[in-house]
């Protein structure tokens, strides 16, 4: 597979009053063509940041991209000037949101929306841009598209909208689509529709698709790939498999330890990560899950480790991720036996019995 | 509506009655639509809740799941008595609160307690934490002087696992779970003996739901207390309901023990909601049973005939147009309303 793009050291900050918000610090990682990339992280880790950079859409002031290379179909895109990059935002990548309503226009109808990037973009005749409109509003599994199509996005509920959404972002055969949230805000059964969308529609025309949630689950079954974000930069990554089979830092032991589990006999107890994400204002020494970790040595305080390769195509960023792995999320590490300073309260793993 | 409740059929053969804490027969809210400039008349009625019956056990907690707008949160406040029910009954550790006086469900509230979802706009912004905490004391007139106001809500950050100092700071100095433990103390500062959870964990992240779920269980087990407790996250309320209710459209269509219905689901909805939800592990998510449901769920202004889940059932046949379905125990403690569910009998 080629690699469709290529992020290297990405640095994206807020200059605020109250100081510097490193939201991405030092991201590298690539996107092969075709492939599903999960990104996935706690809310404010800088997944929306990273991807807004990859777009060139940070709010400036207060941000600004303080360095990196975006290599995109080995071009660096942070070298182009803004109207070459609208361009390549229009026809080549493009982004579905959380909540659909803050990219549609509400006073258009979608024939009008629809219609005129492609015509813009691909370069389309009014006729054929609205044959056009209707046949993507149907792919999509929007009913009634020639009906629907002349209707406002009000007209339409959370979960059709999101079809719609996803319409426009495959309107001009992109090469990437990067979906922020797209699910968060929809039920279960609509969020199994639209996903399973998304994969066959991305599979149908390969393009690549940065997936970012929060969701562990969504990323298992959709992504190949995946990068765990903690503070701002990137703490572990591989393909889904071994990294959910085979962890190797703390954070995603964490996290996978503290999601209760519908295909496993339930636990008395859950064992969550104790504490919160740090304040990316005053990030602290060394590493910053540091207060959080069940693992900490004294070098932790010191010395922030960097990604490095525990397997092949699987890093992590952690001084000890050596000693974790597969048996990290079966039971707990004996504390006195590795010498953790911990602030994690003991869980109980055994199931429960059955009554 | 002629059929027995649940506790009623317990109690019939020689179930455990005495242990029923809440109880909901046939509850009924619908809303009105109106239309009219200066004459509001109802022209439409969202059928929130329709002809819901089920039972709390004391000490126990029930698991109320299902997709947003089916009427979950309706029928808590319905309970809690913020709604006046259209039709139906609610009892309370035996007595009938519907219907009751406003000055006698004042005593009945400090009983029931609520926490809400949304840990930011559920706590007043211009209250400090402890105020927060300890309204309710002064309103149902707990504390005798301000000494013991302060060692109240000193011990209640305490059980919520917050430091008694950070009485004095305000909501906005707060990450999301910590104000989740505020809405909690909150709940907790009457006493109370039933707390519906309206969703309480949904808006947070994985790992602090964790301990969130954590506080939760430890706070029942400590002060003795019954939970309702909503959520559309079906793993969670498996983990920490020991039965589980499973709501579609405004109806209960199923009800088990929690290992039950996520081992045995009856009904063709819990089986498609559990299908739905992905396994956090590639190889396991990768082996299971997928049942994508069509379309959307229908608008409870105009509910489809007989089952009200069958324009999406998979397994639909004629008769679904047009049987109601009921809730039936269609196994030892385990109901379902779907007429083609095995041991519901004839229709
Ligand atoms: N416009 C902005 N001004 C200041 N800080 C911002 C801005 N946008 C985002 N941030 C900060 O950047 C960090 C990362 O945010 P974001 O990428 O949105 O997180 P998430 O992982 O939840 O998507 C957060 O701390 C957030 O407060
Ligand atoms: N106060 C109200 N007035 C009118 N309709 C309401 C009101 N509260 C809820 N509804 C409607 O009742 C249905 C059930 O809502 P709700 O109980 O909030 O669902 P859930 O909590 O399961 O998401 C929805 O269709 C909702 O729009
Ligand atoms: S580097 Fe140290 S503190 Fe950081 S995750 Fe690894 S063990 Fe924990
Ligand atoms: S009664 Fe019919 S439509 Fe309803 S759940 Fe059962 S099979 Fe499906
Ligand atoms: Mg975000
Ligand atoms: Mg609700």
């Amino acid at each position: 597979m080629a690699t469709l793009l290529e992020v290297k050291d990405l640095r994206t900050h807020f200059f605020t009053f109250e100081g510097v918000v490193k939201a991405v610090d030092g991201v590298s990682y690539e996107v092969e063509e075709g492939e599903t990339l999960g990104l996935v992280g706690e809310s404010g880790c800088g997944k929306s940041v990273s991807a807004l950079s990859l777009m060139r859409l940070i709010p400036d002031p207060p941000g600004k991209i303080v360095s990196g290379e975006l290599l995109f179909e080995g071009e660096d895109i942070l070298k182009i000037d803004m109207d070459d990059m609208r361009r390549i935002r229009g026809a080549k990548m493009s982004m579905v949101f959380q909540e659909p309503m803050t990219s549609l226009n509400p006073v258009l109808t979608l024939e009008r929306q629809l219609s005129e990037t492609l015509q813009l973009h691909r370069g389309m005749s009014r006729e054929e841009s609205r044959n056009e409109a209707v046949d993507l509003l149907a792919r999509v599994g929007i009913p009634d598209a020639e009906r629907r199509v002349k209707q406002y996005p009000h007209q339409f509920s959370g979960g059709m909208r999101q079809r719609v959404m996803i319409a426009m972002a495959l309107s001009c055969n992109p090469r990437l689509i990067i979906a922020d949230e797209p699910t968060t805000a929809l039920d279960v059964t609509i969020q199994a529709q639209i996903l399973e969308l998304m994969k066959s529609l991305t599979n149908e025309f390969g393009v690549s698709l940065i997936i970012i949630t929060h969701n562990l689950g969504v990323v298992a079954r959709y992504a190949d790939r995946m990068n765990i974000m903690y503070a701002g930069k990137i703490i572990e990554r591989g393909t889904a498999r071994e990294v959910y089979s085979n962890p190797r830092h703390p954070y995603t032991v964490g996290l996978l330890k503290s999601v209760p589990r519908l295909d496993l006999p339930r636990r008395a107890k859950l064992d969550p990560i104790e504490g919160q994400p740090p304040d990316l204002i005053n990030l602290p020494q060394g590493c910053s899950f540091r207060d959080r970790c069940r693992w900490a040595v004294d070098k932790c305080a010191t010395d922030a480790p960097v990604l490095e390769l525990v397997n092949d195509g699987h890093w992590s960023a952690c001084w000890r991720s050596e000693d974790l792995g597969a048996s990290a999320l079966d039971f707990l590490p004996d504390l006195d036996e590795i010498g953790a300073a911990t602030n994690g309260s003991a869980a109980v793993e055994e199931s429960e019995e059955e009554n | 509506m002629t059929t027995m409740t649940e506790a009623e059929q317990l109690g019939e053969r020689g179930g455990q009655h005495g242990d029923i804490l809440v109880e909901v027969k046939n509850l009924q809210m619908y809303f009105p639509v109106t239309a009219g400039i200066i004459f509001q008349r109802a022209v439409a009625q969202i059928k929130a809740v329709d002809d819901v019956s089920f039972f709390v056990r004391k000490g126990e907690t029930l698991g109320l799941v299902g997709e947003s707008g089916c009427g979950k949160t309706t029928t808590g406040r319905c309970i809690l008595q913020l709604y006046k029910p259209t039709g139906g009954q609610v009892m309370f550790d035996g007595q009938e609160i519907t219907g009751m006086s406003t000055r006698q469900m004042r005593v009945m509230r400090r009983q029931m307690q609520v926490i809400f979802q949304d840990p930011y706009s559920s706590l007043n912004p211009r209250m400090t934490a402890g105020n927060i905490i300890g309204e309710p004391l002064i309103v149902h007139g707990l504390v005798n002087s301000k000494e013991e106001y302060r060692e109240r809500v000193a011990e209640l950050l305490q059980n919520v696992g917050l430091n008694p100092y950070m009485a004095d700071r305000f909501p906005h100095e707060f990450s999301g779970g910590q104000r989740q433990r505020i809405g909690v103390a909150r709940a907790l500062s009457v006493d109370p003996s039933f707390i519906v959870c309206d969703e309480p964990v949904s808006a947070l992240d994985v790992s602090i739901q964790a301990q969130i779920v954590n506080l939760l269980e430890d706070l029942q087990e400590q002060f003795d207390l019954t939970y309702l407790f909503i959520a559309h996250d079906l793993s969670v309320v498996r983990h920490i309901s020991n039965r589980v209710a499973v709501m579609y459209l405004g109806h209960i269509v199923e009800i088990a023990d929690r290992n039950e219905i996520y081992q045995n689901p009856m009904h063709p909805y819990t089986r498609a909601l559990l299908s739905a939800v992905p396994i956090p592990d590639p190889v396991i998510d990768a082996q299971r049973e997928r049942i994508l449901l069509s379309g959307e769920v229908p608008s409870p202004l105009n509910p489809p005939s007989g089952c009200v889940f069958h324009p999406r059932c998979p397994i639909a046949i004629d008769s679904c147009t047009s049987v109601t379905p009921e809730l039936r125990e269609v196994d030892s403690g385990h109901w379902a309303a779907c007429i083609q569910s095995p041991g519901y009998g004839a229709y």
